[in-house]
């Protein structure tokens, strides 16, 4: 079942084509790698998806309704859940103060009955499920001084309080080492487990391969490349697109 | 018809002067310059001084005070803004304050003038030798169109026109590509101050200057440029022209009391449908991402 | 200085101040007073000084008391996202509200001022409505030249009473009633905006200013909470509007000036932005100083002037700040290791 279709985005900035004609479909309850090489129009696919910026032609249907003229609020509040690359949370507020309030989004206040529960209970627990130690001081601390890891589990917790259907993560792993990937990816694979759809923007290639069920390719605001990671992997075309020789 | 054309253009002329220092600062590198108003004003009793005080002669002191003032506009900048560069909140609160500070000492000093109360100082207005006021106010038009070309092509064809174009579309790709914003910054509040100045030494024989006139300029160049789009020099022109005929048409067939309400009303009707303006390309919220 | 020799200087959180939101974890009468010393003071303070003092000093604590609400507004719309830099419009309408209605429909003063804050509030809200999706510089743009333009507009066409306004309003019952119809209001526009801001509803209103996209982001509609907010402040400043047309028993052109949308700002600049109760604290210092800066004419609005370039350029955190740092931290000299 396709809970997102993609269908005919283009989008130009002035002179600069960013996306030409890109279309795709997201199986419900899969992941999806977005990849290309820097300039491709990543970004600028999600934030279409997410309602930040308007398509010149296309349109995106998420279980049937098109997306496309509703404001972010909007859509978040219809399911889909959209991680900045350059992660800017709340910094006057403690960690777990920036989880509530998504809480206060009308989705999750009318799946929780509407009521004022003990919000910051909530958040603490959505904060622990991404990887914050319980009982130790970090949840409380401001965020402007959490570290670069803890920021992306930031955005990450984020999603998870909206109890979003489909995460739009953009470059979730950039910056992290690689333990703090292989701690991280469990946690999505939770998600998946759970019945979200899971959309990838990624670098790093080996780690979202693993995970991937499909991945599309982006160069120069086209889409060059759709399929599974080991045919991505194999292609010659993608090769190129990276890397700029013939290989 | 005839005279309304005219003075309509006269009035649209006016304002396009008044409008396009504020609207080219912030164009550029998106300082909004509340002291624009108060600049307007010192500009034209600087020019009155050099003339009256120090007996230079007319086309001298306009010069002098435009080069000085704009020297000042950048020095303003680099004394009070280069701090705060960035804080919204801060830059608009620091220029209105000087703004109040040069206004209010001005106004302290006794550089009163007005016909409605009995003059402390003498009457600062400054004359063209010329005595026939219309070629005055032909030369308004004149001067408006000659600046217009003269700025379209400083920033199409000249080096630092062209950084200044570059500046205001992405600031810092232009970062990278070598051009100082801080110094572009600066230099852009100059001008700014210089065509406030400019505009000053030929909009003010038409009457006298005044201290509350600074607040007028702020309100108009303020409106003018929201109602035509910040940033936009194109926008500006053609909203002066609607409001200048506008209010010229006001003027003639109801009364010229009804002029402020001409701009409130274009104000106010430019928010309800298109509130970054006619040709203003401020995105909305969702954009700046 | 904050090295001598081989030390450098600690500041620690004083141990008695108590962090919490329910009395339960108060154990002593000493914590209990020592959170309510700093409020009671100020509160108890004004109250008892006023009714001491003579009649036109009275009429001054009501001018203060009155810009101290105009600057608690200016305050929390800051902190909300929104400069304004026209508390005056909000001002303005609310004292006209209260004029008309008590002038042309003669209701009587504890219906007209109830009135006129919901119906300033309202006039308010929907006019800038617009300027709210845009950029932070076009709200202060507009809320600068809207009273201006209204005063202009109302000198011009001669309505509401023209250049002369309108006179001879129906007075509040008597002084004592005045004073504290407004210090009550002062005090519970503080107190009410403090809670609100501090309560996890209010934080929305703050994270709207750190990252309003990233607020957008969590499915919250960013305009409907600047709207309440803008209802909200400018409620306030129509209050204050509407009790000065009774307690002046004229409202007119001047409630647009400048001076209302200025001093708030500058308050706010000295007492600490951010703060909500550093506005009053500069409300209090600036309002009596500006009495007797008043032979001085215009040089009180270049004072303030100063005052504002000097606080933000060089002083942001304001006076506030460091009293509140200073009662709730402590400093010593720590040796270094």
């Amino acid at each position: 079942m396709n809970i997102l279709e993609v269908q005919g985005i283009t989008k130009s900035f002035g002179g600069v084509t960013a996306l030409d004609n890109v279309s795709v479909n997201v199986q419900e309850n899969t992941l999806l790698g977005i990849i290309g090489p820097n300039g491709s129009g990543k970004t600028t696919f999600v934030n279409i998806i997410s309602g930040f910026v308007n398509p010149n032609t296309g349109s995106v249907f998420f279980r049937g309704k098109n997306l496309i003229g509703l404001p972010p609020y909007k859509i978040t509040n219809l399911g889909i859940g959209r991680a900045f690359q350059m992660v800017k949370p709340f910094f006057h507020l403690p960690a777990y103060k920036n989880i509530v309030v998504p809480l206060f989004a009308p989705r999750v206040l009318a799946s929780s009955g509407g009521g004022f529960g003990d919000k910051d209970a909530v958040a603490l627990d959505v904060l622990e499920e991404v990887g914050f130690e319980r009982d130790s001081s970090v949840p409380y601390k401001p965020a402007s001084v959490l570290p670069h890891g803890y920021l992306k589990r930031l955005e990450l917790a984020r999603l998870m309080a909206l109890k979003s259907e489909v995460l739009i993560l953009d470059e979730l792993f950039s910056g992290l080492s690689i333990a703090e990937v292989t701690s991280i990816i469990p946690i999505i694979e939770k998600l998946l487990s759970e019945g979200k759809t899971i959309i990838m923007v990624e670098h790093r290639l080996k780690e979202l391969f693993r995970i991937a069920d499909k991945v599309i390719v982006l160069n120069y605001g086209k889409k060059i490349k759709e399929g599974p990671p080991k045919e991505i992997l194999e292609d010659e075309e993608v090769k190129k697109a990276y890397l700029g020789v013939e290989v | 018809m005839g005279p309304t054309l005219i003075y309509g253009l006269i009035n649209s002329a006016v304002l396009v002067l008044m409008a396009l220092g504020f609207n080219l600062t912030f164009g550029i590198s998106g300082v909004a310059n509340f002291a624009y108003g108060a600049i307007y004003v010192v500009a034209g009793f600087f020019a009155w001084s050099l003339i009256n005080t120090f007996h230079l002669p007319f086309v001298l002191s306009a010069l002098i005070a435009v080069v000085v003032i704009g020297f000042a506009g950048v020095y303003l900048y680099r004394l009070i803004l280069t701090r705060i560069r960035g804080l919204v909140i801060s830059e608009v609160i620091a220029t209105f304050a000087v703004s109040l500070v040069l206004l209010e000492l001005l106004r302290y000093f006794g550089f009163i003038g007005s016909k409605y109360t009995l003059p402390v100082f003498v009457n600062g207005s400054v004359e063209i030798l010329d005595t026939y006021v219309d070629i005055q106010r032909l030369l308004i038009v004149g001067i408006g169109a000659v600046v217009l070309f003269v700025l379209y092509l400083f920033t199409h064809h000249t080096r630092m026109g062209l950084a200044f174009r570059g500046i205001a579309q992405e600031e810092h790709t232009s970062l990278s590509l070598g051009i100082n914003p801080e110094r572009i910054a600066s230099w852009s509040m100059g001008i700014g101050a210089a065509l406030s100045a400019l505009a000053a030494i030929v909009i003010l024989p038409l009457g006298t200057v005044t201290v509350d006139g600074g607040y007028d300029v702020l309100i108009t160049a303020l409106s003018v440029c929201i109602v035509g789009g910040l940033g936009s020099t194109f926008g500006v022109v053609i909203a002066s022209l609607i409001i200048g005929f506008a209010q010229q048409l006001t003027a003639t067939y109801l009364s010229s009391h009804w002029t402020m309400i001409v701009s409130l009303v274009a104000l106010l009707v430019v928010l309800a449908i298109k509130p970054s303006g006619l040709l203003g390309h401020q995105k909305e919220l969702e954009e700046r991402v | 200085m904050n090295k001598k020799g081989n030390q450098r200087k600690e500041r620690i959180a004083r141990g008695i101040k108590a962090r919490s939101d329910d009395i339960y974890a108060l154990t002593s009468y000493r914590e209990m007073w020592y959170l309510l010393f700093p409020r009671l003071v100020p509160i108890v303070g004004i109250a008892i000084l006023t009714f001491f003092l003579p009649t036109y000093w009275k009429k001054v604590v009501l001018s203060t008391c009155t810009f101290a609400m105009l600057a608690v507004s200016w305050d929390f719309l800051s902190s909300c996202g929104m400069l304004s830099l026209g508390q005056a419009l909000f001002f303005g309408l609310g004292s006209f509200a209260a004029g008309s209605l008590n002038h042309y429909f003669s209701l009587p003063v504890y219906v007209t001022i109830p009135a006129a804050t919901l119906l300033g509030a309202a006039l308010s809200t929907l006019i800038l409505l617009p300027v709210i999706r845009l950029r932070g510089v076009y709200f202060a743009m507009v809320t600068l030249i809207l009273p201006l333009m209204f005063m202009r507009l109302i000198e011009a066409t001669k309505i509401l009473g023209g250049t002369e306004g309108i006179t001879r309003l129906s007075p509040l019952p008597n002084v004592w009633v005045e004073i504290t119809l407004i210090l009550a209001a002062m005090w519970v526009a503080l107190f009410a905006l403090r809670r609100f801001i501090s309560s996890d509803y209010g934080l929305i209103f703050v994270s709207i200013r750190d990252n309003d996209r990233a607020v957008m982001a969590s499915g919250i509609n960013i305009y409907a909470f600047k709207t309440q907010a803008l209802f909200i402040g400018s409620a306030i400043c129509a209050f204050a509007g509407a009790f000065m047309a009774h307690a002046y028993q004229f409202t007119g052109m001047p409630v647009f000036a400048m001076d209302y949308s200025i001093l708030p700002i500058a308050a706010s600049a000295i007492g600490g932005i951010g703060t909500l109760a550093g506005p009053i604290l500069g409300a209090f210092i600036l309002v009596p100083l500006s009495e007797f800066l008043r032979e001085f004419g215009p040089l009180r609005i270049v004072f303030y002037g100063v005052i504002l370039v000097v606080c933000v350029v060089a002083l942001p955190e304001g006076i506030f700040h460091y009293l509140s740092r200073k009662y709730s931290e402590m400093e010593r000299w720590v040796k270094l290791d």
